[in-house]
Order: C-alpha cells, then sequence, then structure tokens
C-alpha cells in the first residue's frame, strides 16, 4: 500500500515523500522521534502517522513471509474477513421484513433482507410510497408473529406521506395478525392482540427533507441517531433522487455525492444490521433508436 | 437549513477558521463535497473533517416527529386534519375528507370537460367562511389562458349558496378574496411566484389554482427533454410552497396525443413477437397527460377528467389515499357535481387512460343547457 492513499492530511503527505518515505514498509521500523525529527513535524503529529499507517497495514496481509502452515492458522483473524460457510449461515438466520405479498417475498428470498440495501423503483402512482409504508409497519409486527418487532425511519422527501393511510394500513396488519392467531393457536383463547394502531405510528420516526443538503447531512447524522435507538430495524428513503434531479449545476459532483450516500447507507446497513429500502422514480431514457423507462440517475 | 453559516455552528476553532479561509461559508458548501474532497481542500486529517461533518450535519438535519405526533398535530391544527372538502361527497370520501394540504393535486382531461369550472367552485368554496366548508382565506387564482369568468363564479356563488351571494357586500367581500394573475409568459410566471411566496409567508393565502401548467409551457420554444427540464425549477418551487405554507395547491394540466417516443417499458421487459402487448395498453385511447413523467411524478394526487360514451367521469388515478375509483360527473349552473357519489373501482391501467369519446355530443349539447 503506498503513501498516498492514507487518509493524512495532504502536507502530511508531500512532506513524507519529500524525505523519501515512499512505501509503508519504509514506516515500519522507525520510531516516532526519528520521524518526528526528519519531517519536521510535533512529535504527536508523527505518533499519528505512525499508528495511521500501523493501522492500514493491519488490514492487509503482512503474513507474506510466512509458511503455509502459519497461514492457515492466521486465516480466521485477517480483520473483516469471513468465511463462505459462516457467511451462509449468517444469511440463513437473518430476519426478513414481509412485503405482505407473498409472490414478491418469494422473489426477495424471504422478504426485504437486513444488511442489504434494497432499491424499488416504478412508474408513477404505481404504489411505491404505499410499500414504504407497508414495509414501515410490517417491520414492527413482533416476533412471535414471525417479525423483526422493530422501529422504522420514514425519510420523506417529496410529501406524499399520508398518516390517514399509514393508520389504515396498522389497523389492517394488526387485524391481520388476530387472524392468524386464530388459525394457529391451539387453545381457543381469545388472545387478543394488545397493540393498537397508534403505538404502531409511534413507532414510525418521520423525517421530512426539503433539498439535498438535508438528505446528507441527515444521512450522515442517522449514524448518531442509529446508536441511540438501536431498535431501529428499517429505514426506508422516499424518493432517494427528487432532490438531485432538480437544480444541481455540476453533473460530476452530483455522481460523486450519490455515490457517497449510496455507500454510507450500506454501511449504515451492515453495521447496525438493519435494512435499507430507496424507493426510486423513472424517467426515459433514449436507447437504441426507442424510449424506455430506467430508474432514474442510476 | 440548508444555507445555515458554518461560522453560526459550534465547531473547535481551528478547523473553523480553515473553512471561512477556503471560502466554504454554508453547510450547503461543505456537504457538497465528499471527504476526500474535503481533506485536501483544508489540509485536514480524515478525523478532523469526519468530526466536522458529523457537527455540522447534526445541526442541519431535519429534526423527526413519530408518525403518531404528526397525525395528532395535524388533527388539531388544520381544517380536517389537512383536507380540504370539494363539495362532492363521494369524492371527499375517497379522498379521506377531501383535497390534500401541502402537496400538488393535478386535474388533467381533454379541452372542454369541466377543469376550469371545477377550479371555480374549489376557488369559490375555499374563500367561503369556515361554518360554510370554506378555508375563510384568500385565493390565489393563476389564469394562463384567460379562461376565468367572474360573471360565471357569482352565478355558482349564487345558485350553490344563495344565503350568502344574494347580499351584495358578502358577494363582493367573497370574489373579493379570489385574487386572479394573469402571466403571459414563463419569465412572468416565475416573477409572479416569488410575489406569492411573500404572499404565503404573511398567512393570509388558503388555496392556490394553477390553471393550466401545461399552457404555460407550451409557449416555450424547447421540445419534449428540455421542456421539462425548463419546468423542474418550477415543480420543486411550486412543492416547496404548497409544504411550508400547508395550503392545498390544485394544477390544470393538459393531454396531448401519444407518439412514439413515449416510453413504456423497461429495457428488462420481454416485448412478444406479434405485438400482442401492445392493444391491451392503449385500448382506443390516444391520449396521455402533458408535461412528462417527471411532472407525473411530483404530483401528489391526479384526478382525470374524461367523457365516454357520452357520459363524464372523474377518476382518481394516482392517490396515496384514495383506491383507483371512478365517479360520473355533470356541470350544473351550481358547478360541478356527482351523478353518483358511490364510485366504481377501475382496475389495471384504464385508471390512468384519457377518453374523450362522445366529447363533441357534450360539448355541443352543454352549450344549449347553458344558455
Amino acid at each position: 500500500m503506498e503513501i498516498w492513499r492514507l487518509p493524512i492530511s495532504a502536507s502530511q503527505r508531500g512532506k513524507l515523500i519529500s524525505s523519501g518515505y515512499t512505501s509503508l514498509s519504509s514506516l515500519s521500523s522507525i520510531s516516532s522521534s526519528d520521524l518526528a525529527r526528519e519531517l519536521k513535524v510535533s512529535e504527536s503529529e508523527a505518533m499519528n502517522i505512525l499508528k495511521v499507517a500501523s493501522h492500514s497495514r493491519g488490514s492487509e496481509t503482512s503474513n507474506a513471509s510466512c509458511s503455509i502452515v502459519e497461514v492457515l492458522d492466521t486465516f480466521q483473524w485477517w480483520a473483516g474477513a469471513q468465511s463462505a460457510w459462516d457467511m451462509l449461515h449468517d444469511e440463513e438466520s437473518l430476519m426478513h421484513i414481509t412485503t405482505s405479498s407473498a409472490d414478491l417475498d418469494n422473489i426477495l428470498g424471504g422478504g426485504i433482507h437486513c444488511k442489504e440495501v434494497t432499491e424499488i423503483g416504478g412508474v408513477p402512482g404505481i404504489g411505491k410510497t404505499q410499500l414504504g409504508i407497508q414495509i414501515a409497519v410490517n417491520v414492527q409486527i413482533p416476533n412471535d408473529f414471525g417479525g423483526l418487532g422493530g422501529k422504522a425511519i420514514y425519510i420523506d422527501t417529496e410529501g406524499s406521506f399520508m398518516v390517514e393511510r399509514a393508520f389504515q394500513i396498522a389497523e389492517a396488519c394488526i387485524e391481520d395478525m388476530s387472524e392468524y392467531n386464530r388459525f394457529l393457536r391451539k387453545d381457543f383463547q381469545e388472545c387478543k392482540i394488545k397493540m393498537l394502531p397508534q403505538d404502531i405510528l409511534e413507532n414510525i420516526f418521520y423525517f421530512r427533507i426539503c433539498s439535498y443538503t438535508e438528505q446528507i447531512a441527515l444521512i450522515n447524522y442517522l449514524d448518531k441517531f442509529l446508536s441511540e435507538h438501536k431498535d431501529v430495524k428499517v429505514i426506508v428513503v422516499d424518493s432517494v433522487t427528487f432532490h438531485f434531479r432538480q437544480d444541481f449545476d455540476d453533473m460530476a459532483l452530483r455522481t460523486r455525492v450519490l455515490s457517497g450516500m449510496a455507500l454510507k447507507l450500506m454501511n449504515l446497513a451492515k453495521r447496525f444490521s438493519l435494512a435499507v429500502v430507496l424507493l426510486n422514480q423513472v424517467t426515459t431514457k433514449h436507447t437504441e433508436a426507442s424510449f424506455q423507462l430506467a430508474l432514474a440517475l442510476v | 437549513m440548508a444555507n445555515k453559516l458554518i461560522s453560526e455552528i459550534p465547531l473547535p476553532k481551528s478547523i473553523a477558521n480553515v473553512f471561512s479561509a477556503r471560502n466554504i461559508s454554508t453547510a450547503k458548501d461543505a456537504l457538497s463535497l465528499t471527504e476526500f474532497e474535503l481533506m485536501e481542500l483544508l489540509d485536514v486529517g480524515l478525523t478532523e473533517v469526519r468530526s466536522a461533518l458529523s457537527q455540522i450535519s447534526e445541526i442541519v438535519a431535519p429534526p423527526y416527529q413519530t408518525a403518531l405526533s404528526l397525525m395528532e398535530q395535524r388533527f388539531q391544527n388544520e381544517h380536517l386534519g389537512g383536507h380540504f372538502p370539494t363539495g362532492l361527497k363521494g369524492l371527499d370520501a375517497a379522498l379521506c375528507g377531501g383535497i390534500p394540504f401541502g402537496v400538488l393535486t393535478e386535474l388533467v382531461g381533454p379541452a372542454g370537460i369541466g377543469k376550469t369550472q371545477f377550479c371555480l367552485k374549489l376557488s369559490l368554496l375555499a374563500s367561503l367562511p369556515t361554518n360554510y366548508g370554506g378555508l375563510d382565506g384568500r385565493v390565489i387564482y393563476i389564469d394562463v389562458e384567460s379562461k376565468f369568468s367572474s360573471r360565471r363564479l357569482l352565478e355558482i356563488g349564487l345558485r350553490s349558496f344563495p344565503e350568502i351571494f344574494q347580499m351584495k357586500e358578502m358577494a363582493q367581500e367573497m370574489a373579493g378574496r379570489i385574487l386572479v394573475l394573469r402571466p403571459t409568459s414563463l419569465a412572468e410566471f416565475t416573477q409572479s411566484l416569488e410575489q406569492i411566496k411573500v404572499l404565503l409567508l404573511q398567512n393570509q393565502v388558503k388555496m392556490l389554482v394553477i390553471d393550466s401548467m401545461a399552457a404555460l409551457v407550451s409557449g416555450e420554444h424547447e421540445q419534449g427533454a428540455r421542456r421539462q427540464q425548463t419546468l423542474s425549477w418550477h415543480i420543486s418551487f411550486i412543492k416547496s410552497l404548497a409544504e411550508f405554507s400547508r395550503i392545498p395547491v390544485v394544477v390544470t394540466n393538459q393531454v396531448r396525443s401519444r407518439n412514439h417516443d413515449d416510453a413504456s417499458r423497461y429495457s428488462f421487459q420481454v416485448q412478444s413477437r406479434d405485438g400482442a402487448i401492445e392493444t391491451p395498453m392503449q385500448y382506443d385511447s390516444h391520449l396521455v397527460a402533458a408535461l412528462g413523467i417527471q411532472w407525473a411524478h411530483a404530483v401528489t394526487t391526479r384526478l382525470v377528467l374524461e367523457a365516454k360514451s357520452g357520459e363524464r367521469f372523474i377518476k382518481v388515478a394516482k392517490s396515496p389515499i384514495s383506491p383507483p375509483l371512478a365517479f360520473p360527473f355533470h356541470i350544473t349552473s351550481s358547478g360541478i357535481s356527482l351523478l353518483s357519489d358511490d364510485g366504481k373501482e377501475v382496475m389495471g391501467p384504464e385508471i390512468n387512460a384519457i377518453h374523450c369519446q362522445g366529447h363533441n355530443e357534450i360539448i355541443n349539447f352543454g352549450m344549449e343547457g347553458l344558455h
């Protein structure tokens, strides 16, 4: 790994290179006071540089010189690596969020997966917001009924979230759960569901975004929010590209910002083990002498 | 929120100075750059950039509300929980109270079907006091095609609410609440929008009607995709006006004939060999709503008015609350009224189709009827 990839400031990097340190291995055997003297920086800065360098090195192979047997023993230790078998086991034990449509759940492999980002796109009026609200309600189905029993974050960029509709969907979900109860309980007790539609609405955290700056800021802030609210299991963004389609002059910047946002969302999904659902609009694309529909800003 | 100054955000002094030295003064500037770009620009390490960004983001991010508190707030503060009843019982029931506040509602249909009549009725209703089902406030009516008829407005008022409109002062008061603007070009319209924003901030306006949106663009020279880009600023501005002032916004749209350029399928969809899939989509309607797919995404509720076999229907084609229902209606001297409050549920893509069969007979009959 080269010096220019280290997350240090440009001037520090410039000093390292001009003093002859062009690769990580060259930093492996120098003390912080020597480095401070060579680069003419303070000792704490030098220590910081060495710490960053060793951290980056640690995530790469440093066992190049070990024998095969030793390599196999340390197979488990590589930071962040997981064997394929473990991954399969993890995937099977993951819970899904049902979309309330058996066919759709089948296609998705059980439902919306946690630790993944799912994108749902469609023409106007087809039902994307409805599906988004349904997912925000279904994530709250308790564990006894096969759900996640978690809370939901609904990020609304277009203003299409209607609380009355969410209330209707919540009522229907509770009714469904009572039906399920009646079919499966062997004892004939009236097991009344204690949940009310109001309780379901209380577990949906609603954010209204009015510009792309707010959208970026919110996704940055979600890191802190999710650490404080660990029971959130789904983030629904409706719709993710709306604010980026109007008045963005610099297209290259737009692409960079969008991909940065997508990466952050994937990161959030993996770290907090939740599902991220992105609702997207469609646009017409001219390909092969015909116009076709395509998801916006792909 | 997006234009919040960095200087007002409590950041450690050193980094705040660096931000101002590099001319990044608003949160928008800072957040539009990626982390690495900021590192290069400001010449600081990743951890400082990250902590500065997280502090800025925390301040700029909007606060949250639970859906429950949103519902309670709407029902307490707003008229009927954020809905404006149109007086058409079946339609109001389908839309859970009426035309929703804070979002765009579109009326689309062929010429002469009754869009302007509907707009006139709604403007009148909005100006009435709340005990008559109105919003008791001013209405801004943007009349692009000069179709607004104050005589017709007063006729509707006299027939529907004789007790108010027979008194001359009351009629004057109500009609005086409706402000009519007549922009002759898109540029003038843009200027009026800015003025409207000021009026909305003063909280006197309770409804905005734009009749019609398509006419504004049809005068401009660009075609197709460029035309959509021209409108995209206006679309997002009008949506934000509706949003922060929480008023109903009604916009009318025209129709145009479907041409070969209209995209109706995705690249991954299979086309059947004999083109059999094409015919169910088209029926006998060759009309589609003007203004394209970006506009269709931006409106929240779309009401399609059409004429089929001599009868007129108002269909709820796109709505986050209502199922796809069609109501037969007719135009009378007291405005528009439904012939049946039970809507017929329409399945599949038929709800979006716009028919104008038997339309000529209706127009001719209507002309005789009104005089």
